[in-house]
């Protein structure tokens, strides 16, 4: 995939909807092209989190192990979603586990690259750090929604 | 409204019962002699003899008015008779009242419908509409979230509309099983501005006041105007014909004034503490 499609489709994205062209720019050189299978890893909890990901098409678990439950899934991701903040905030290692829920078509952006750019660039990082607390509230936000337990049976007539 | 007083329960019998969920079943009822046609969002007011009477939406097909059909949710002791009936009970009811969605405000535009738990059969009655004639609206979308898949309304429904070529239909779960691989996460994690024009786009959102509060929030976020915002809301109705006051909500009676309100008429009222 050439450098250009790359730009569109992170143009695309409406959590980069903030960013200017310079920084996609930046960004799409970042970026290649990857494919996952159906049960794939794309991340694994406690490794370095170098990379992340926007999703071109298919959907994604973020999951975790818990001792005498097993694998716990805490949110999908689908297309047009951004996965993964962790290589942007010390100690930039996965904080849970990310497995492919069917065959995913991704980009997969160089995030290490990308935080070296930002720590040289003080203006650069400031706004890719806006676009991705972004996309970190409205994380916080679903999970405190799913922590509610709205749904639960109310007491009634 | 049926004949006699509109307070005065008419009998009627349970022609067919669905078990939904394991605490949730839909009722087929005649509806009342002389009852008027219902519109979608309007409810009933069913009474179970000796234990009291509750409201309950209507969630069929308006265009079936030989039925009126009701989902129940066994919460209390009323709701979870109505739930445990069998066809040839008798039970009383009266209606249809209320407000109604008001469907002729999104012709021609993009129409998100976000429903969540029990809420999606108030909902249900507008879904058929839209469905009916959906050339006459732009983008259709139905979100859906439930508990977890067990508790998922209207499952095979859900799959038709999907399978629809004009309805876009995404359902989500707040906890699933490992066997689970649909959408997992609130209900407000597939609002998405791909779906509609946040500039024109008409809402109607049902289900529990804190995730339509924060449904609705995310939409202003997004640019949706609160006047093209409509949401159903649940007080404890008694009379259903605004005499008594026990669903009174700021200065609106529910039963009567609602359960269909516009955003703009009680968003001062959404953030209010219950006291």
């Amino acid at each position: 995939m050439k450098y250009h499609e790359i730009k569109d489709l992170l143009r695309q994205c409406h959590g980069f909807a903030t960013l200017c062209e310079e920084d996609l720019d930046l960004m799409a050189k970042c970026g290649v092209n990857a494919v996952f299978r159906e049960g794939q890893l794309l991340a694994q909890e406690g490794h370095p989190a170098d990379l992340f990901y926007l999703i071109r098409n298919g959907k994604v678990a973020i999951e975790t192990h818990v001792p005498h439950r097993g694998t716990v899934t805490l949110q999908s991701l689908g297309t047009g979603e951004v996965v993964g903040w962790s290589w942007l905030f010390p100690p930039y290692l996965w904080m849970f586990d990310v497995r492919a829920l069917e065959d995913t078509r991704v980009i997969s952006l160089d995030g290490k690259c990308l935080r070296e750019k930002c720590e040289a660039n003080h203006s650069l990082g400031f706004r890719l750090m806006k676009t991705f607390m972004g996309t970190l509230v409205a994380r916080v936000h679903d999970a405190r929604l799913q922590v509610l337990d709205v749904y639960h049976s109310p007491q009634g007539g | 409204m049926s004949n006699g007083h509109v307070l005065t329960p008419v009998a009627t019998e349970v022609l067919s019962v669905r078990h939904e969920l394991r605490d949730t079943a839909t009722l087929s009822l005649l509806p009342p002699p002389g009852g008027a046609p219902f519109a979608p969002g309007q409810f009933s007011m069913l009474y179970v003899m000796g234990l009291g009477e509750i409201p309950i939406s209507l969630s069929g097909d308006p265009a079936e008015s030989g039925l009126w059909i009701h989902t129940i949710r066994g919460v209390g002791n009323v709701s979870q008779a109505l739930v445990r009936a069998i066809p040839g009970d008798r039970i009383g009811v009266r209606g249809p009242f209320g407000s109604a969605w008001p469907l002729d405000r999104a012709r021609g535009r993009d129409v998100l419908v976000v429903a969540g738990g029990i809420g999606l059969a108030p909902l249900r009655p507008l879904i058929y509409r839209l469905a009916a004639e959906p050339e006459a609206y732009g983008r259709i979308t139905v979100l859906y979230g439930a508990r977890t898949p067990e508790d998922i309304l209207y499952f095979h429904q859900l799959q038709a509309w999907k399978e629809s070529a004009r309805f876009h239909v995404r359902v989500t779960v707040d906890s699933g099983a490992d066997d689970w691989s649909g959408n997992l996460g609130p209900v407000t994690h597939l609002i998405s501005p791909v779906d509609f024009d946040p500039a024109s786009v008409v809402v109607f959102t049902c289900g529990p006041e804190i995730m339509m509060r924060f449904v609705i929030r995310l939409l202003l976020g997004l640019g949706v105007a609160g006047e093209r915002i409509f949401l159903s809301m649940e007080r404890n109705m008694k009379c259903a014909v605004g005499f008594c006051g026990h669903c009174q909500y700021g200065p609106h009676f529910v039963c009567k004034e609602g359960p269909v309100f516009g955003y703009d008429q009680v968003a001062h009222l959404l953030a209010e503490k219950e006291r």
